[in-house]
């Protein structure tokens, strides 16, 4: 029953964006307008569309360069097509630098970033939701306040502990901090656990229940599409992580696709249609990621601005 | 019945805690032990190997009255805040103002829009490279079109800056998706009751979007103030690995910190470093709290 309504609320609030936006109005939108705005109506129109031709161009042009010849990539002016497609590009990109080996390391350090940060964040989340205790508001302050800190100012004495406790040049530091939470994600799911009504918790104490238990069966379940958010956040943070990984590792069979990619560049210099077809690799699950879980996206951003 | 009660509260307590351990033990272990061994080792000659010796504010001093790259570094940065933030937010909200509109295929323009958001890291980065070139890149080639003559943009000092900003603002999806989704919040009868009144739509747009959106203004621009002093990534590739570009125009405040914690390992004097910087975002975000209160409207807050 609760499963259900949570899915209502999570549809609902689909419908709701879907509604505003506009694909079932339109017509009765441009008809009982007056003239007036009905220019404005064009005009944005207009204005969104060449915007969005700027937007996707660059895109655009990391895939057509990724396809041309050495010779094309150099000759001036650039042409928005290849002229001749290079399918091969992408196979000699890929074995130019030990790619595969980058892709599992990243795959390794990217998987137990999300388990960290789902089951941690959801654990310190749901103490800060639904627990009421002594000193919470004052802890909760302080997972807040440290959204301010500067990364770098704890960069260096990080390095030196870690240092010390001989994990550089393994993914101890890249993965271990993930799970301890972190501020942006507790805030996160905190804000979902607020929706779900503390009724639920209340009935599942009266029958013997414990917050293990609790936070195990009801917690993790109601707060799936808050989750999904969390996970598909991190994935992408980890992913993209240029700076942990240049920090900590040395050793290049422990490289990731970003540090990898950084090297790559230092050997091709300027042979952007090799140096295209491996970033659009690297970028690629992104990019799919994004088409198929667009809502958990546009969710983590409305629930991090405090909205509902 | 009082007695039970109490443990009842006691017994949720350490539930409470042991929930919130993981936060607490990392923020000793990650956050706040760190931060203490920073402001300590910023007034040593700390640099991994030796012992640390305690040498009074002399980072700071020499930081401050003698080191010009410091200066260069923080002149950089301050340059890159002040353009890229005001930029950014203006460019978020005057998109999500045309998304905000019922036109046809407003879903897939939001999609569109958002897209450069999500893409971030070296593979990005190289991309604007090569976009950013000269002769054989897009920017230049759309300029031309329009009859303009590019600059050289990552090779000229004078256009290394404006090309991480420019860079910077295709990806304003962000931003742009929390101001939309406030406005969207914004309540119909406003623009109904102005409508009647006869305001125009820019009046509406200035007299009730505009401060109904206030508070994501000004949460926008706390969090990319903060972000933007700490940029390192993009001008670390795009300045050839850490170097600082052409004439030192792409040495941010961060990329000369780890140039000195990890080239130089003058761990010390980066701490120290660390810790202005830390000073000033706080004073900035102070600032901002305090300017918070004259232009930023909160709904209901008179109740």
């Amino acid at each position: 029953m609760a499963k259900t309504n949570e899915e209502t609320k999570f549809s609902d609030e689909q419908d709701r964006l879907e509604s505003q936006s506009g694909t079932n109005t339109k017509i009765r939108y441009w008809e009982h307008r007056g003239n007036r705005n009905n220019m404005w109506q064009i005009l944005n129109f207009v204005l969104l569309a060449a915007g969005s031709l700027l937007v996707l161009s660059p895109l655009w042009w990391m895939f057509a360069t990724s396809l041309k010849t050495m010779g094309e990539v150099m000759s001036y002016p650039p042409s928005f097509f290849p002229e001749s497609w290079e399918w091969t590009n992408y196979i000699r990109a890929w074995q130019a630098a030990p790619f595969t080996t980058y892709t599992l390391n990243t795959i390794t350090i990217t998987t137990f970033v999300v388990i960290g940060s789902v089951v941690a964040n959801s654990f310190i989340a749901y103490g800060f939701a639904k627990i009421p205790f002594r000193g919470k508001s004052i802890w909760f302050a302080i997972v807040l306040s440290t959204m301010m800190i500067p990364g770098f100012v704890t960069l260096i004495p990080q390095y030196v502990l870690f240092s010390n406790l001989g994990w550089v040049n393994t993914y101890y530091p890249l993965i271990v901090p993930h799970f301890f939470g972190s501020a942006f994600y507790i805030f996160l799911l905190r804000q979902f656990y607020m929706t779900i009504p503390t009724e639920l918790i209340e009935a599942a104490k009266m029958e013997g229940a414990n917050h293990f238990y609790i936070w195990w069966k009801i917690g993790l379940p109601l707060t799936k599409p808050a989750l999904a958010t969390v996970a598909i956040f991190s994935f992408n943070g980890a992913w993209n992580d240029f700076l942990g990984p240049l920090l900590y590792l040395n050793d290049e069979n422990l490289y990731t696709l970003q540090l990898g990619l950084a090297v790559f560049k230092g050997q091709l210099s300027t042979q952007w249609n090799y140096l295209m077809a491996g970033s659009l690799l690297v970028l690629l699950p992104v990019i799919l990621l994004f088409f198929f879980f667009q809502k958990y996206f546009i969710q983590g951003i409305n629930l991090s601005s405090g909205g509902k | 019945m009082g007695k039970r009660k109490l443990t009842m509260r006691r017994k949720e307590s350490i539930y409470g805690y042991i929930f919130i351990l993981p936060f607490i033990v990392g923020f000793f272990a990650f956050t706040a032990g760190p931060l203490l061994f920073s402001l300590a080792g910023s007034f040593t000659d700390y640099n991994i190997t030796s012992q640390m010796d305690f040498i009074g504010v002399e980072n700071y001093q020499s930081l401050i009255m003698e080191d010009g790259l410091f200066r260069t570094s923080l002149w950089n940065t301050i340059y890159y805040v002040a353009f890229s933030v005001p930029l950014t937010t203006l460019g978020a909200i005057f998109i999500s103002s045309l998304l905000n509109q019922n036109v046809p295929g407003i879903r897939y323009f939001r999609t569109l829009y958002y897209l450069p958001a999500v893409l971030s890291g070296v593979g990005v980065y190289l991309l604007w490279m090569q976009l950013l070139e000269p002769g054989t890149g897009m920017v230049n080639l759309l300029l031309g079109w329009v009859g303009i003559d590019g600059p050289n943009w990552l090779y000229d000092p004078d256009w290394t800056k404006p090309s991480l900003i420019l860079m910077k603002l295709w990806s304003v999806g962000g931003s742009m998706l929390l101001y939309l989704a406030s406005m969207q919040g914004v309540s119909k009868h406003l623009y109904e009751a102005a409508e009647i009144d006869g305001a125009s739509r820019g009046r509406q747009f200035f007299h009730i979007t505009i401060p109904m959106i206030t508070p994501v203004i000004f949460f926008d621009v706390v969090t990319s103030t903060i972000g933007g002093f700490q940029i390192f990534q993009e001008a670390y590739i795009m300045s050839g690995n850490g170097e600082g570009g052409p004439a030192n125009s792409l040495l941010f405040y961060n990329l000369y910190m780890w140039n000195q914690a990890f080239g130089s390992f003058n761990m010390g004097y980066a701490m120290a470093m660390s810790w202005i910087l830390f000073v000033i975002v706080f004073i900035l975000t102070i600032i901002n709290l305090k300017l918070a209160p004259r232009w930023v409207h909160y709904e209901g807050e008179e109740k």
